[in-house]
């Protein structure tokens, strides 16, 4: 397939603090002691996309990303690592790479995304229609405990951004309206132009925005080059494109000829042309065909492009690690209902309970737990619903309920950690308290000390 | 035992239901409140206008029969007793098991108040179809009964259930084929729930726009610009009560469906209804009447169509859709086309050819006639060689020979159209003159608000009128009767919109054009708008800024004016000061200025009002000045708090000397020199605004000069201070 993958790993983002941080870059972030980054790619490689090129944001970054995706995917990936200066948004990340771009389609997926979508499914619906832009749209994820239940509602309400309003023509096929960011919590306003060539719109709440688009490279070029002020794919460039979908300007159309007289492509200009011919023929007419065939069906008048949407199915998982909260849904659910996301063929293969540990006596680990490699935990612990990573040291009495527990940390007798994440290097002393706190890689938390939704990390030097 | 138990108790229940139940009823208004169909509509009711040979009103009653309806209360207004008169002596009067009774009215102007005054009557006890007296359908009541129901059962605010019909608008005119303008609606798919209702969405041109909260609240909402309103509505009794308690709901669907919609304290829901194999149009305008008769023609509507609902009258349908009563007369050489209505009696001459037309009863038609796509009433008269084209030719017409009828034209009754005459096209001609006024507030159906006058005039028609008019209205060439109704400004581009002529191409050409123009506009605004909010372009952004200054200017300009009002009153009604301060300070309220705005804006109207008083020479307007700023002063001190203000006033006066009031440039220092006494201006003010003008052009320092010595002055008398 003629598709360039864009992985977009950078977002050092604020909102995970203090889970992230220079040694630990986002993409590398454990989520079910596996870096957020192995989920997009092990999808990519599922859906036999090879041809890659991560964007990270920094250099330090691009180096710890890199080696490490050298050391995981050493087979059957083409990987390129860009690093990009930091607060560039996603589309001056693609700005910057932009002469990396080649192939006839380009698929853009935000390195947060774990999700059990084929990247090849909307690649396919793309093509498909010879669309301009195919964006990937899930349900709105639940948050399913129900503890974070409240929580997450809350999140919602106060980030609006998870969430899209959705325009869809009756087919599901197309996407004519999309808005993102503030725009939610205004009034909708809907072009009358798409709804007359339309004739209906479904206009739907309950689908996000995944962050996953397949582009036409030409049109992804020409419109990073013409709008220079555009930061943001999700805010920007898409809502650009189905805005202007059914009056695409002329630069959008005027480049596929320019393409088509270029001689410096890869593959020969006139299979392409041919391509698109086919394949639009095989579908009828769209109503972009329709409306650009006015007045009188014969010429075609008014330039269209294609905006399409791949709906996935209610049933399957995809959510965007973009908050705290977040990071532990994604935990919970991959240790639990979506345990699917984690059988492979990776080299060091995890099950939810490693190979390794060691278990002190009338100790119980619950369901939907996940201990790494190496771990050891003393007697009479008790761990539901938690993640822990690799060489952990345990000791005997602890509780570790609803918690994120990274690797090598070290946690004294008598801890009792709940809803918490606990990152890498922690040392936990004797009779520790933890209640929906956030503890930052290398902290020490002193004998006895409790603490309640409190973030912790050790300061900068 | 259980069971049996269960059944027992379900069948009381049942029972109960059935004792309650009533007999299904509906209002139709016969009278569509509306002067789309004038003039034909000033001497005949809408609902007894003839649709394929056929008067509306008998489409309706016999849907409303077959659809099970029992009880129908048929509300007239206009020509009230045109409708009880032919209800009277038609079928319905003596139908078993459908009763029909006229609820009459003679100053109800609304659909509004047709459904107030029937809510008094006090006669409906149930759910009940509405619809007006123009409404052709064939759908079955049935199971848009049972959803209301049963949405009822559960939800008592589901108080409408209203039938909607697939019918796509045409993408050039934004028209549906029945001549009525697009229309928005936005459905919940799941529960039909009506959530949005946009017919004239002028508002927000290129943009519908939905409430947050609907989106909120429904995590899917489907929009349609593809659904036709069929204007058959089932409504709870609550329905009329809702009338009765806004008083000021008129229209059923501007002011009652929009109110309930926009209303979230009462929670009244609407729902919908689609119907996809079933007929039901409403005719609305002249093209809907044109689009309807030929449905009728095609069959669409079976079974109402005209050789069943005539019954025994032998109408007989051959083939290619071509309708003949038995007793035509028609020539050998006649040609009459497909989807043609010939009427009882009617002769047809020699070569004369028909085609997609309706000719009713009693016509006479010479020869080499061409009529095409027309709708010819009973007992018109078309002499030799006449063409029409696309009009509708009312009762008692006559057409005399080689005359012509262009597209559109509407012929009202007993018009008489002179030789060779042309009628241009979309001409409405009529014998009763164009009402001057138009009431088109009201939108009555017909010039005055009692049937009486309205029989008087129609008495009047066929007696004297006639002979009055041929002398006057030669409008329709030699021997014409009758006057061209001037279209009204404004209106004129409109007139093809819903005329019974097909749209020409030329226009549809052109308002291809006009959209596209529209729509470069409205892209380039739906950039700016639509944008999320920190992505604006600058140089969007200095457009709307420079908007924002052209309203705040416009909105200077609109306060100067009030204020000066004001002051004119105040003095002329010897207004006490302080109530002028009052309302100059409303005025400063309603219109956001501040009181910087206000000094101006009296102090300009005090200074014009002594431009404007009689004077003659320079020193007697000083005095007029004088004495209005010693009567008005603490008028003007009231919004002077501050330096900035008073500076103010003095820029405002150079202002006027420069442009509005040029004779008091002469007196600028000695009006400075009294505002200054009257302690109007202080001194400080004074001097910083010679300051402030001492850095400026020469040309804007003429004033300045012109003071200098009151202004040297002040500064000396600044410094003695100070040496004190």
């Amino acid at each position: 397939m003629d598709f360039q993958v864009v992985v977009l790993a950078g977002g050092n983002s604020k909102k995970l603090t203090p889970l992230i941080s220079k040694d630990v870059p986002k993409p590398l972030l454990p989520v079910a002691n596996r870096p957020l980054l192995y989920y997009v790619l092990h999808q990519l490689r599922e859906s036999n996309l090879k041809d890659l090129i991560v964007v990270v944001e920094g250099e330090d970054a691009a180096l710890h990303v890199g080696s490490w995706i050298s050391k995981t995917f050493v087979d059957g990936l083409h990987v390129k690592i860009a690093a990009v200066p930091e607060d560039i948004g996603t589309a001056g990340a693609l700005r910057a790479i932009s002469h990396h771009l080649t192939a006839k389609d380009i698929l853009v997926v935000s390195g947060d995304l774990v999700s059990d979508v084929p990247p090849g499914a909307v690649a396919a619906t793309h093509r498909r229609h010879d669309a301009a832009v195919t964006a990937m749209l899930c349900s709105v994820p639940v948050s399913g405990s129900l503890e974070s239940g409240s929580s997450g509602g809350k999140d919602k309400t106060k980030k609006p951004g998870r969430y899209n309003i959705i325009g869809l023509d009756p087919c599901k096929q197309f996407l004519l309206h999309i808005a993102t960011g503030s725009e939610i919590e205004k009034d909708s306003r809907l072009q009358k132009r798409i709804l007359h060539a339309v004739g209906q719109m479904e206009i739907r709440s309950d689908l996000m925005d995944a962050h996953m688009y397949a582009f036409k490279r030409s049109v992804l070029q020409e419109v990073l080059d013409h709008k220079d002020t555009f930061q943001s794919l999700k805010q920007d460039v898409v809502p650009y494109l189905v805005r202007s979908q059914l009056k695409s300007e002329a630069l959008l159309n005027g480049i596929s000829q320019a393409e088509e007289n270029g001689n410096e492509k890869l593959s020969s200009p006139n299979n392409q042309v041919l391509d698109s011919k086919i394949l639009a023929n095989a579908s009828t007419p769209s109503f972009h065909e329709l409306y650009s065939m006015e007045p009188d069906g014969s010429a075609q008048t008014r330039k269209t492009h294609k905006c399409c949407a791949y709906i996935a199915s209610s049933s399957s998982y995809c959510v965007r690690l973009n908050s705290i909260q977040a990071f532990m849904d994604i935990n919970r659910d991959v240790t639990g209902d979506a345990d699917h996301l984690l059988s492979d063929t990776s080299s060091d293969r995890d099950n939810i309970i490693g190979p390794s540990p060691k278990l002190g006596s009338k100790t119980t680990v619950g369901p939907h737990c996940m201990l790494g490699e190496g771990s050891e935990i003393g007697d009479k612990c008790q761990v539901k619903r938690s993640v822990i990573g690799r060489h952990c040291r345990i000791g005997s009495h602890v509780k570790i309920v609803n918690s994120v527990v990274m690797n090598h940390v070290t946690i004294g007798d008598g801890c009792i950690i709940q809803g918490s994440v606990v990152c890498s290097n922690v040392q936990l002393q004797e009779r520790v308290v933890l209640k929906d706190c956030l503890v930052g890689a290398g902290f020490v938390v002193t004998m006895g000390n409790e603490y309640k939704g409190e973030s912790l990390a050790r300061k900068e030097k | 035992m259980g069971a049996q138990k269960k059944g027992a108790t379900a069948r009381v229940s049942e029972d109960q239901e059935e004792l309650a139940r009533n007999p299904l009823q509906a209002i139709l208004l016969a009278d569509s409140f509306a002067t789309t169909f004038r003039p034909i509509t000033l001497e005949r009711p809408k609902v007894l206008l003839p649709l394929v040979n056929i008067p509306m009103i008998d489409y309706t009653l016999a849907w409303l029969e077959s659809a099970g309806v029992e009880e129908v209360f048929v509300f007239c207004c206009a020509h009230s007793k045109q409708v009880i008169d032919y209800l009277e002596s038609s079928q319905w009067s003596s139908q078993p098991n459908f009763s029909v009774t006229t609820i009459e009215s003679h100053n109800s102007i609304s659909a509004g108040d047709a459904l107030r005054l029937i809510y008094e009557r006090n006669v409906i006890h149930g759910d009940f179809v509405l619809i007006s007296g123009d409404t052709m359908s064939n759908m079955s009541l049935t199971q848009v009964l049972q959803e209301h129901k049963e949405r009822r059962k559960k939800d008592a605010n589901a108080i409408m259930t209203m039938v909607i019909k697939k019918s796509k608008p045409s993408p050039i005119t934004q028209q549906s084929r029945l001549g009525t303008d697009e229309l928005f609606m936005a459905i919940n798919p799941v529960t039909k729930q009506l959530l949005c209702y946009e017919d004239k969405a002028e508002r927000s041109k290129g943009f519908i726009s939905l409430d947050k909260t609907l989106i909120a609240d429904n995590p899917s909402i489907i929009l349609h610009n593809d659904k036709q309103d069929c204007y058959i509505d089932v409504c709870s009794q609550e329905v009329l009560s809702l009338f009765t308690d806004n008083f000021d709901y008129q229209h059923l669907r501007r002011h009652f469906v929009k109110g309930l919609l926009v209303d979230d304290i009462m929670g009244y829901k609407i729902f919908t209804h689609e119907i996809h194999s079933s007929y039901a149009a409403r005719i609305d305008n002249f093209r809907s009447y044109d689009t309807i008769s030929k449905d009728i023609i095609q069959r669409w509507t079976y079974p109402f169509v005209p050789d069943i609902l005539c019954g025994s009258s032998a109408i007989k349908v051959e083939r290619q859709g071509a309708y003949r009563a038995s007793d035509v007369t028609l020539s050998r050489s006649a040609h009459i086309g497909s989807f043609t209505f010939i009427g009882q009696g009617t002769k047809i001459g020699n070569d004369t050819k028909i085609s997609h037309s309706v000719v009713g009863e009693g016509c006479t038609i010479g020869s080499n006639v061409t009529i095409e796509g027309s709708y010819i009433w009973n007992n018109v008269t078309i002499e030799d060689g006449c063409q029409l084209r696309h009009a509708i030719v009312c009762d008692g017409v006559i057409m005399r020979s080689g005359a012509v009828l262009q597209p559109g034209v509407i012929l009202s009754f007993k018009v008489v159209v002179g030789q060779q005459f042309v009628v241009p096209a979309y001409s409405k001609v009529s014998l009763l003159q164009q009402p001057t006024q138009q009431d088109s507030d009201e939108e009555l159906e017909y010039a005055d608000n009692t049937s009486g006058t309205g029989e008087l005039r129609s008495d009047k028609l066929n007696g004297d009128i006639a002979t009055d008019l041929s002398e006057t209205a030669y409008e329709l060439g030699t021997g014409g009767v009758g006057y061209i109704w001037s279209v009204f400004e404004g209106a004129q581009d409109e007139e093809w919109k819903h005329s019974v002529a097909p749209i020409p191409t030329d226009k549809l050409v052109k308002l291809m054009l006009d959209k596209d123009e529209d729509e470069e506009q409205l892209t380039q605004d739906g950039n700016v708008l639509s944008a999320s909010g920190e992505l604006k372009a600058d140089s969007d952004d200095n457009g709307s800024e420079d908007d924002d200054n052209a309203d705040s200017r416009d909105d200077y300009g609109f306060f100067e004016k009030e204020v000066e009002a004001t002051f004119l009153r105040a003095v002329h009604e010897n207004v006490k000061v302080d109530h002028a301060v009052l309302e100059v300070n409303a005025l400063r309220l309603s219109y956001n200025m501040a009181s910087v705005d206000c000094a101006g804006a009296i102090f300009y109207s005090m200074m014009k009002l002594a431009v404007e008083s009689p004077h003659h020479s320079a020193s007697e307007l000083h005095r007029n000045a004088a004495d209005i700023i010693t009567k008005w002063q603490k008028l003007l001190k009231s919004f002077l708090h501050d330096i900035d203000e008073e500076i103010e006033v003095i820029l405002k006066f150079e202002e006027m000397c420069l442009e509005s009031a040029k004779e008091f440039a002469a007196l600028f220092p000695q009006v400075l020199h009294l505002l200054y006494d009257k302690e109007i201006l202080q001194e400080d003010a004074i001097l910083r605004w010679a300051d402030e003008k001492e850095g400026a052009d020469e040309s804007d320092k003429v004033f300045l000069k012109s003071s200098e010595k009151f202004v040297q002055w002040l500064k000396e008398a600044e410094e003695e201070d100070e040496d004190d």
